[in-house]
């Protein structure tokens, strides 16, 4: 793909509708992000004691991981409540996928936590919520965010394909491109994504490189 | 606590017959049929070689474990019966990896029981001052660092400040010297057994040195797998001839230029 004046032309020109479409995409990334999250940290926190539930939830969530996403939003949309063609299904789709990266690294971060220190903690007479929200969770919040970082990335990338069911987004103008076989439309959506997805990456990684003890 | 074990009179940590399983699994008996009285104001030493069931004793006593059969009283109640919390808010314990917390400063580490009994802040302040004087440590230069900007030597100090923090009449102590040059170690040693004099604690310190044990012990306790080999006092001790007890003095011997 050439990137000719003629792509920067129509960037210019369509200026508005892309900045729009960025905002839509941002707002369906934010919205499955903080669903996601609601669920995945609390979950999270729940398995590091409860190894049965452990191996179903990250199992669960590892099997949506593993479904092409369009598939997905295939899957979904025959689904009563949560499925149909538009954003609601589409931040399901996306909440699925964010899901796993976020179980996973808060579980990892809560759990691989000096043993040493935890028995400190236990033997100084903290109570378990004590140890949990003082102790265990400001020691594994970098690993915590490390998750959510990804997860950002993939739902940055995985929502341009929500478009195809009628979500809106920067997909919107991929897919135009594509059935018009045009370099500037997919381009007028691509770049925007990329530069979505390494800008919150990017942000993300300083925070957790601040966040990080010892 | 604190007023409640002052005017306690009998013993303040009694084993009775006590066996520990791992997982409650009868033939994997780490301690088996213990029992021990140790007195208040008591410098007990724990000593064993290496998976003798040391550390174990210490954890039945603050109910990190609690024992498969008998049962430990502390303050003449059975630690089943405890309020934990309460329990090991009584109970200063400094553990053999210092274990101090890597996000809290050495003030906030030191501060940590305090903190969690809800003293005000200037008392906590003052009390933490006071204990990193205690442990050698000036809090100008030590209160605001991190445990990772500290040596080997520093964290354990900072460990032992801690478990004193909420002024506990038990402390109990896994190898506090043990990460430590020699020189240091007996400096340390030194100091804490004039500590211990002034302070009136009733102490359960655990070691493989028997050095150590001789210097700061009131009575020596020799474990051996898992059961109790030999109780004495450190020059009653030196005198035993239990084949366990003659390891450890012939161990002494093998140092050359040691004082026996
Ligand atoms: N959680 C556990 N699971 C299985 N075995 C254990 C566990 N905890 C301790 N043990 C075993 O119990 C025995 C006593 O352990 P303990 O930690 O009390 O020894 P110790 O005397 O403190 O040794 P050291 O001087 O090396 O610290 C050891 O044989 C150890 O392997
Ligand atoms: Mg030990």
């Amino acid at each position: 793909m050439n990137a000719s004046p003629s792509y920067w032309s129509f960037f210019a020109e369509h200026r508005a509708e892309i900045l729009g479409a960025t905002a839509d995409h941002m707002m369906l990334v934010v919205i499955a992000m903080l669903i996601a999250m609601a669920i995945a940290l609390p979950l999270g926190m729940l398995i590091v004691e409860r190894p049965a539930l452990r191996a179903l939830s990250m199992g669960i969530a590892n099997i949506f991981q593993t479904i092409p996403s369009l598939a997905l939003f295939g899957l979904l949309i025959p689904i009563p409540f949560i499925g149909g063609i538009g954003r609601r299904t589409a931040i399901v789709a996306l909440v699925l996928y964010a899901l796993l990266p976020i179980l996973r690294n808060t579980y990892v971060g809560l759990s691989g936590i000096d043993p040493a220190v935890l028995e400190a903690a236990e033997a100084m007479g903290m109570t378990s919520a004590q140890i949990l929200f003082r102790v265990r969770f400001p020691l594994a919040l970098s690993v915590i965010l490390a998750g959510i970082r990804t997860a950002t990335v993939i739902t940055i990338g995985v929502a341009t394909i929500a478009a195809e069911i009628g979500a809106g987004g920067l997909g919107t103008f991929v897919f135009r491109g594509v059935a018009l076989v045009s370099d500037s439309l997919i381009l007028a959506g691509a770049m925007p994504a990329a530069l979505l997805a390494l800008l919150s990456d990017c942000l993300l990684g300083l925070l957790e490189r601040r966040l990080r003890v010892a | 606590m604190n007023a409640k074990i002052e005017s306690f009179s009998g013993n303040l940590i009694e084993f009775r017959d006590v066996s520990y399983h791992i997982n409650d699994i009868p033939g994997r008996a780490v301690i088996s049929g213990v029992s021990l009285a140790v007195p208040l104001g008591e410098t007990l030493v724990l000593l064993g070689r290496s998976g003798s069931g040391k550390t174990t004793l210490l954890r039945l006593i603050n109910a990190l474990y609690l024992p498969s059969q008998g049962e430990v009283l502390v303050e003449g109640r059975p630690t089943a019966e405890w309020d934990v919390i309460r329990l090991r808010r009584g109970i200063g314990y400094v553990i053999q990896e210092a274990g101090l917390f890597p996000h809290f400063t050495v003030a906030e580490n030191v501060g940590l029981v305090p903190s969690l009994e809800k003293w005000d802040r200037q008392r906590t302040t003052a009390r933490v001052g006071e204990l990193l004087r205690l442990v050698g440590l000036d809090p100008a230069e030590f209160a605001d660092r991190h445990p990772r900007e500290l040596s080997g030597g520093q964290r354990q100090r900072v460990g032992v400040a801690r478990a004193l923090a909420a002024d506990p009449a038990i402390l109990l102590m896994d190898e506090p010297f043990g990460a430590l040059d020699p020189v240091t170690r007996t400096e340390l040693q030194k100091e804490f057994k004039a500590l211990a004099g002034r302070l009136q604690k009733t102490i359960v310190f655990v070691t493989h040195d028997l050095r150590e044990a001789l210097l700061l012990a009131s009575r020596i306790v020799l474990l051996d797998t898992g059961r109790i080999a030999a109780v004495a006092p450190p020059q009653e001790f030196l005198r035993m001839d239990h084949p366990e007890v003659r390891a450890f003095v012939a161990s002494l011997g093998a140092v050359p230029g040691a004082p026996v």
